[in-house]
C-alpha cells in the first residue's frame, strides 16, 4: 500500500460563493438559536444595551452641552462702560465710531438715565437710588462683535483693543464661565471614554461568558462535529456569529434606550431654553454615534465571542 | 490502506495502550479487532481517526502518514475515516436526517446533493420513513443504523466501528453485520472491534486477536 514520500493533498472547498453561502446560512441558524431561548437573549442583550447605552447617552449629553457653550460664545456680547464725565451727546458719539469698526456688529447706547431706570426696576434698590443727589450710573455701550470674530479668543481681543479709547473706563466680557463650562465639559467628556472603555469591557466580558456557557452546553456536539470532520473553523463560526447578534440587538437596545431618555428629557429642557428665551433643543443622536453604536456593538460582541471560543473551543476533544 | 509499524501508544496516566503493533490491512479488506476490554482495540482505532496520536512507530492510512499530519488536517483526514461507536454518538435535538448530513454539511455539500445522499444513506439501512423524527424516539438497532448511515454518507474508503454491537440483540448484531459485509462488497476498508466473538467467526473473515497492547493472533481473512 502507497507509501509515497509526498502525501496526497486533501480537498478544500475554496470556492468564495459558497463560502459565502454558509456565512449567511451560519448567521441565520445563529440567530435561530437564539430565538429559540428568547428570554435569556432578550435579557443578556439588554444587559448589554444598557453597558452601551450609558457612554453613548453620556456622550450625547456632553455634545449638547458644549454645543451649548459654543453658541453662547460666539453672541457673546462687550460692555463698555464709559466715563463719567461723558454726556448722552459724546457718547453717542463714542458709540458712532465704533459702530464703524469693521470688527463690530451691532451696537447699542444705554444711556445714564436708562440705565438708572434699568437698575431701579431690575436691582430693587430704588428706594436708595433716591437718596443719592446724582445718578452714579456710568452710560454703556453694548458690542456685539462682527459674525466672523468668533471664539472667547477673539472676542477678548477685540474688548482689549476697545479698552483703548479714552472715553471708555471699562470693557468687559462675560465669558469667563463659558470657560470654565468649557472645561468642564472637556473633563466630563474624559470621563465618559473612560466609561466607555470600562463598559466596553464589560460587554466583552458579558458575550465572553454567555459563548463559554453556550460551549459548555454543546460539548458534546462540538466532539461530534470534530469527530466528522468539522474544521475549527467551522465549528468557530456559529459561536461568533451569537456573539455579533448579541452586540447588534443590545446596540439597537441601547439606541431605543438614548432615544427614549431624549425623548423624555425633551420637554424639560424646552421649558428650561424658553426660560432663558433660548431657542436651544436637544440635537438628536449624530450620524458618527449612531454608526459608532451599531458597528461598536456587533464588534464588541465578536471580540468577546472569540475570546471565549479561543479559550475553551481547543479544550474540547473527542475521545 | 492501513498500517502499523512497531505502533505503541502510551498515555499520560502512564497506561501503556497499545505496545509495538505491527499490522496491514489491504484496500477493500474487512477485519474484526478482538481481545479483554483494556487489550487495546479501542486505542487501535483511535489512532487510525487520529483521536489519539502513537508514541512510537508509524500509522499510515490511505497513503498518509499520520505521525506527520498537521493538526489543522486533522478534520480533514476523518473526512476519509467513517466512524462508529457503540454509544452512537447522534445529537438529539437534530432529526435523523439532519444526523446523517452532518458529515455532507461540514463538507460543504450543497443541498440538493446532502439530500439525495442522505436519502441513499437512509435506504440502506432501512431507516427511509424515519428521516424526520428524532433519534430518542428509535430503538437501540436503530439508533446504530443512523449511526451507520453517518459514517457512509460522505463514502469514505475506511470504516472503523469500535463495538457496534454491544448493546445490541443477537438478532439486531445479525443485522448490524450484514450491512458491514454489503459495505465491504462495494470496497470499503473495514476495521471492526468486537468481544463478540460467536458472532464473527462464521463469517469468514480476518480476525486479529489483541492481548496486552500487542498482536497475540492474526487468523488471516480467506479472501
Amino acid at each position: 500500500m502507497a507509501r509515497r514520500d509526498k502525501a496526497r493533498k486533501f480537498k478544500r472547498n475554496r470556492s468564495p460563493i459558497t463560502w459565502l453561502l454558509r456565512h449567511a446560512q451560519m448567521s441565520l441558524s445563529s440567530l435561530g438559536r437564539l430565538s429559540r431561548n428568547p428570554i435569556s437573549t432578550a435579557m443578556t442583550a439588554a444587559v448589554i444595551g444598557i453597558a452601551l447605552a450609558l457612554p453613548s447617552g453620556l456622550h450625547l449629553l456632553v455634545d449638547n452641552v458644549s454645543q451649548l457653550s459654543s453658541s453662547w460664545d460666539g453672541s457673546a456680547s462687550i460692555s463698555l462702560f464709559l466715563n463719567e464725565n461723558v454726556n448722552d451727546e459724546q457718547a453717542d458719539t463714542v458709540r458712532r465710531q465704533i459702530a464703524l469698526r469693521p470688527d463690530v456688529g451691532e451696537t447699542r447706547l444705554i444711556d445714564r438715565d436708562q440705565a438708572l431706570e434699568e437698575f431701579r426696576r431690575l436691582s430693587g434698590f430704588g428706594e436708595a437710588i433716591e437718596l443719592l443727589d446724582h445718578n452714579p450710573l456710568p452710560a454703556v455701550v453694548l458690542v456685539r462683535p462682527q459674525e466672523r470674530i468668533r471664539g472667547a479668543e477673539a472676542v477678548a481681543r477685540l474688548a482689549e483693543e476697545l479698552q483703548g479709547y479714552l472715553e471708555i473706563d471699562l470693557a468687559q466680557v462675560d465669558l469667563q464661565w463659558v470657560a470654565r463650562l468649557g472645561a468642564i465639559t472637556g473633563t466630563i467628556e474624559r470621563g465618559v471614554i473612560v466609561l466607555a472603555a470600562l463598559l466596553a469591557g464589560a460587554v466583552l466580558l458579558i458575550v465572553g461568558n454567555t459563548i463559554r456557557l453556550d460551549i459548555q452546553n454543546r460539548h458534546s456536539e462540538i466532539e461530534i462535529v470534530k469527530l466528522v470532520g468539522g474544521t475549527d473553523a467551522f465549528i468557530r463560526r456559529p459561536f461568533l456569529y451569537e456573539g455579533i447578534w448579541y452586540g447588534l440587538i443590545g446596540a439597537v437596545i441601547g439606541l431605543v434606550l438614548v432615544l427614549g431618555a431624549l425623548y423624555l428629557l425633551d420637554g424639560p429642557v424646552q421649558r428650561l431654553a424658553g426660560l432663558y428665551e433660548s431657542d436651544f433643543a436637544l440635537a438628536v443622536i449624530d450620524p458618527a454615534s449612531l454608526l459608532g453604536l451599531l458597528l461598536g456593538g456587533p464588534l464588541l460582541g465578536l471580540a468577546g465571542a472569540w475570546l471565549a471560543v479561543g479559550r475553551h473551543l481547543a479544550q474540547i476533544q473527542p475521545d | 490502506m492501513i498500517r502499523f509499524d512497531n505502533v505503541a501508544k502510551r498515555y499520560a496516566t502512564g497506561h501503556e495502550g497499545l505496545s509495538g503493533v505491527d499490522l496491514h490491512l489491504a484496500a477493500g479488506e474487512m477485519a474484526f479487532l478482538t481481545g479483554h476490554s483494556g487489550a487495546g482495540k479501542s486505542t487501535l482505532l483511535k489512532l487510525i481517526g487520529l483521536l489519539e496520536r502513537a508514541t512510537r512507530g508509524q500509522v499510515w492510512v490511505n497513503g498518509r502518514n499520520l505521525n506527520k499530519l498537521r493538526s489543522r488536517d486533522i478534520p480533514y483526514h476523518r473526512r476519509e475515516v467513517g466512524m462508529i461507536f457503540q454509544d452512537h454518538r447522534l445529537l438529539h435535538d437534530r432529526t435523523v436526517f439532519d444526523n446523517i448530513a452532518l458529515p455532507l454539511v461540514v463538507a460543504g455539500m450543497g443541498h440538493a446533493e446532502t439530500r439525495r445522499r442522505v436519502r441513499a444513506g437512509l435506504d440502506k439501512v432501512g431507516l427511509l420513513k424515519k428521516e424526520k423524527v428524532f433519534p430518542i424516539t428509535l430503538s437501540g438497532g436503530e439508533q446504530q443504523r443512523v449511526g451507520i448511515a453517518r459514517a457512509l454518507v460522505s463514502k469514505p474508503p475506511v470504516l472503523l466501528a469500535d463495538e457496534p454491537t454491544g448493546n445490541l440483540d443477537p438478532e439486531l448484531s445479525r443485522e448490524i453485520m450484514e450491512l458491514f459485509l454489503q459495505f465491504n462488497q462495494v470496497g470499503v476498508t473495514l476495521l471492526i472491534a468486537t468481544h463478540d466473538v460467536g458472532l464473527i467467526n462464521h463469517l469468514g473473515k480476518r480476525i486479529v486477536n489483541l492481548r496486552d497492547g500487542r498482536v497475540a493472533d492474526d487468523s488471516g481473512g480467506l479472501d
